[in-house]
């Protein structure tokens, strides 16, 4: 760590953590050295979505937001979603309409996914493809997740 | 959707989820992008910033300086090391750092090593490099016989007979001819009623997969591991032993899961770069591309294609001639095999007794072109159906009724002379004009809009011949684990490849290990490529599994276990070994029959072991104010055997799809001066959620591919094949406008639109 480093708290995934962090760090950046390598730096432009992670519940794209930024803020990301046990509606959903091929983008598109039915429960097609506009998938296995995401709905709206 | 029937046991034709799916959706897949090793280097290149010229002078004092560097190196120090420092499938062209001069803008030039990679990239721009410019050659056609060289001496490879011609010829750009000749085509033209020639082109384009290219390389007691997203694991250990005359043994080469490939990761990449640096520091190295610099590394050829039909009076192409020059940038990787693989089916499928082709390999000052899903094929498809419908159009005669009457049948010869054999040619193209509802009247629209609708049908070679080995394992438990080295890149391989073991050994799919590629304990496989997988790997697998079978029912024998007795596997090893111990291992071995063209004629009686087919219908909408066009309906058929996974086999179909939709409507590597102006998805858009029709429809039809595992055969590329074409042809039906470049942007399909009407926008 540089002289430049700086200390910060922040809840990660449910749990108090303190870190050093450089000015320069990004929230992808950190959260490996975390061993949390489920958002990934892809673009490097915030373009595709596959550095998508949770900041006090709402979506950042982890490439471009500078880790310090986190300091008293709470952090989640794909891995906190099954809490190494149940796997949340929508990651079954994603399994069960087969909505990725790759997986390198799948995190993004499954956290997007989540917040879109917090906001929307039912959200309609045209309103699947506007919030998901923000991730892309090069495999294309969009109209998969399209049925994944509606699926999803289902789910939750019978729990 | 096509209903398709299980195998006995219940596993092949199966539609299960991915084995790994848990791991994808809570992030738990391991990609080598997640690597890092204790004590590694970061390695960042500083790149060419000139298309072609002599590297006068490096200076690497400010890199070196830089606080937290730990080395930098240029092609002199790599050469110290590994005195011939030239990588390449078809030829050792490319140099591990460029040597003398550099080819292309982007050609990675030195390299700065440190722990922190925001240091590296730092100390990578403050390295200067003087250049003594050199022309540049940027077109394929114009590579033919033009004054700048990009190579001075040709330097095959030695493994391709074709290219062995080639060896210390000077002042040429080709790096493959391709001839192929078959019957009269001279007198096939002289006796002609029509007579139609058309070109076309394609651009280049990049298969950015999401995962961007990433190799690492650390030192071990017994030589190098190598960590690697790469398609070919058992290539790399080959072309790095011989980078340093090492045996085989000494290198691991290990590959996870991979974020994607497309063919970008084939054959050998970042590879040669981080096992030179990991021996010269004696640390791991890791080196990870940006998305930016992916452009710079592999993309698709961009080709012209010259073709020429000989039609009698009833509407039978008589006469077929084809001229294909691919644009294979500054290296030459497995463009050759494009070239000669692609080129032998440039007349499209289709029945014809006379046909010429010529098909060159182009060295330019681009960066280089290899394979990328399709092998070449979707630019051939994509000039010859865009041509076959110009000349149904020109007869008057049905598009598809046109292809009826001259598609190449079962048992048929191909251009090559080998007679077709399990290729549906013909059941796809009914199958695409029965879901279009062809025969029924179309809705053209009204006003502003109009509609259009266009098919396009193609076919492909599988790549021969080429070998597969597999491992099936038994352990004492009865519990099973297959090695093989085909790399899931997301196409389901681990799963398909499972489920050929569990059928077999009638077991549960989900309970089949797959033991990622990683050549100390995996056997060789040619590569993951060219939609090969299902039918070499398959085959291996299914051989090797079956010799698991027979060894423990031949151990079941001598154990005294009688016929059809109903017996735990467990118990089984129990009585041999008198606890729970040992293993079975099956082996199998494949590699299917082939005769290479002849070099004269370019002729073969079995130019494949089997053909993969293609075609797409489509329905579109063309704002004749805009020229913007909106795909309403994309209709994917293709033969791909008897399926063995139906839901994974159709996510490939629309994902092939989709993939070359963006091919045909907007990817396009823009360059100015040699440097690529788009090479960042701010500017190079790829197919996003807003771009997928609404109604999108796949058919695998009913057919069985002989001497395919279960019948099955590859799948990966074939919806990629007519996708162009087809949508060309419905903007011509919509609106009466040609295009013949890739791709088809709103403002080539307005030009289009006001130069017919007779009011052309200006440049």
């Amino acid at each position: 760590m540089s002289e430049h480093a700086k200390s910060i708290s922040f809840e990660l995934n449910g749990s108090k953590t303190e870190m050093l962090v450089e000015t320069h760090e990004n929230l992808v950046e950190l959260l490996i050295r975390m061993n949390l390598n489920g958002a990934r730096e892809s673009c490097g432009q915030g373009l595709c979505g596959c550095c998508t992670v949770i900041v006090d519940g709402s979506a950042v794209s982890g490439c471009l937001y500078p880790a310090a930024f986190v300091d008293g803020k709470t952090v989640t990301t794909v891995e906190h979603l099954d809490n190494n046990v149940h796997l949340s509606p929508v990651q079954e959903a994603f399994i069960e309409e087969g909505a990725f091929q790759c997986g390198f983008c799948t995190s993004g598109f499954i956290l997007m996914t989540h917040q879109l039915l917090e906001e929307k429960p039912k959200p309609t097609d045209e309103e699947i493809r506007d919030y998901l506009a923000g991730n892309l998938c090069r495999c294309a296995a969009y109209p998969e997740i399209i049925k994944a995401v509606k699926s999803a709905a289902n789910k939750m709206a019978r729990a | 959707m096509t209903i398709h029937s299980l195998m006995p046991a219940g596993q092949v034709g199966r539609s299960l989820p991915r084995l790994e799916a848990r791991a994808k959706v809570t992030g738990r897949a391991d990609y080598v992008h997640n690597l890092r090793l204790p004590g590694m280097l970061i390695a960042k290149v500083a790149r060419a910033t000139v298309a072609h010229g002599r590297i006068v002078s490096i200076d690497t004092s400010a890199a070196r300086a830089l606080k937290g560097v730990f080395a930098v190196y240029t092609g002199e120090d790599i050469r110290k090391h590994i005195p011939q420092p030239y990588y390449g499938p078809a030829f050792h062209d490319q140099p591990i750092l460029a040597l003398d001069k550099v080819r292309h803008v982007g050609e990675p030039v030195a390299v700065c090593l440190a722990e922190d990679a925001h240091i590296a990239e730092r100390a990578a721009q403050l390295i200067e490099v003087e250049y003594e410019e050199m022309p540049a050659v940027f077109d394929e056609v114009e590579a033919m016989d033009s004054k700048a060289v990009v190579h001075d001496v040709l330097k095959p490879a030695g493994t391709f007979p074709d290219l062995k011609h080639l060896h210390g010829k000077k002042d040429t750009n080709i790096a493959l001819d391709f001839h192929l000749k078959r019957g009269d085509v001279e007198g096939a033209f002289a006796s002609a009623a029509h007579v139609f020639e058309h070109e076309f082109h394609t651009q280049q384009v990049m298969h950015t997969p999401l995962e961007p290219m990433v190799s690492a390389a650390e030192p071990t007691r017994e030589g190098l591991t190598i960590h690697t997203a790469s398609q070919s694991p058992s290539f790399v250990r080959i072309e790095i032993s011989r980078l340093l005359g090492w045996p085989e043994n000494k290198v691991q080469v290990k590959v996870p899961h991979l974020g994607g490939g497309f063919g970008a990761k084939l054959y050998i990449k970042l590879e040669a770069l981080v096992a030179a640096l990991a021996l010269m520091t004696k640390r791991p190295v890791k080196w990870s591309l940006t998305m930016e610099e992916q452009f710079y590394t592999i993309s698709k050829h961009a080709t012209t294609f010259r073709i020429k039909s000989a039609v009698d009076a009833d509407g039978k192409v008589t006469g077929r001639s084809c001229a294909v020059y691919w644009n294979g940038g500054a290296y030459a990787d497995i463009g050759p095999r494009v070239t000669q693989k692609s080129g032998f089916t440039a007349p499209g499928p289709y029945d014809i007794d006379n046909v010429a082709i010529e098909s060159y390999a182009l060295y330019t000052n681009r960066p280089p072109a290899g394979a990328l899903r399709g092998f070449g094929i979707p630019q051939l498809v994509w000039a010859y159906e865009s041509h076959t419908d110009l000349i149904a159009r020109g007869l008057n005669i049905d598009p598809v009724e046109f292809r009826r009457k001259n598609i190449l049948r079962e048992g048929r010869p191909q251009a090559t002379g080998t007679a077709m054999k399990d290729a549906a040619i013909d059941l796809v193209l009914e199958k695409i004009a029965e879901r279009m509802n062809w025969s029924a009247p179309f809705d053209r629209g009204t006003g502003t809009v109009l509609r259009g609708r266009g098919v396009g049908v193609g076919f492909k070679a599988s790549i021969s011949p080429t070998t597969s080995v597999a491992f099936v394992n038994i352990y004492a438990d009865g519990s099973c684990a297959l090695y093989m080295s085909t790399v899931d890149m997301g196409q389901g391989s681990d799963t398909a490849m499972a489920q050929i073991v569990a059928e077999v050994l009638n077991v549960q799919t989900e309970n089949v290990r797959v033991i990622h590629p990683d050549t100390d304990v995996t056997p060789y496989d040619m590569a993951t490529l060219g939609s090969r997988s299902t039918f070499h790997m398959g085959n291996a697998v299914k051989l090797a599994a079956e010799d698991a079978k027979q060894k423990l029912e031949a151990m079941a024998r001598s154990v005294g276990v009688p016929e059809n007795a109903n017996i735990e596997t467990r118990e089984i090893f129990k009585k041999k070994y008198g606890m729970q111990a040992g293993n079975v291992m099956g082996v199998g071995s494949f590699i299917p029959t082939y005769k290479s063209p002849d070099s004269v004629t370019g002729m073969s009686d079995n130019i494949t072991p089997f053909w993969m087919v293609g075609g797409t219908g489509v329905e579109i909408e063309v704002d004749t104010e805009t020229g913007h066009v909106k795909l309403t309906k994309l209709i994917n058929v293709a033969d791909m055997g008897r399926p063995l996974n139906p839901n994974i086999v159709e996510t490939q179909l629309s994902g092939a799809a989709i993939m070359q939709l963006g091919f045909t409507m907007f990817e396009n590597m823009e360059y100015d001066a040699g440097q690529v102006t788009n090479a960042s998805f701010a500017d190079y858009k790829i197919p996003g959620i807003h771009d997928i029709p609404p109604d999108i429809e796949n058919h695998i039809v009913l057919a069985e591919q002989g001497g395919g595992p279960f019948g099955a055969k590859g799948v990966g590329e074939s919806a990629t094949f007519g996708v162009s074409p087809a949508i060309a042809n419905a903007i011509h039906d919509a609106v009466g406008v040609r295009l013949t470049d890739l791709p088809l942007t709103a403002e080539s399909v307005l030009r289009g639109i006001r130069l017919k009407a007779g009011n052309p926008i200006g440049e």
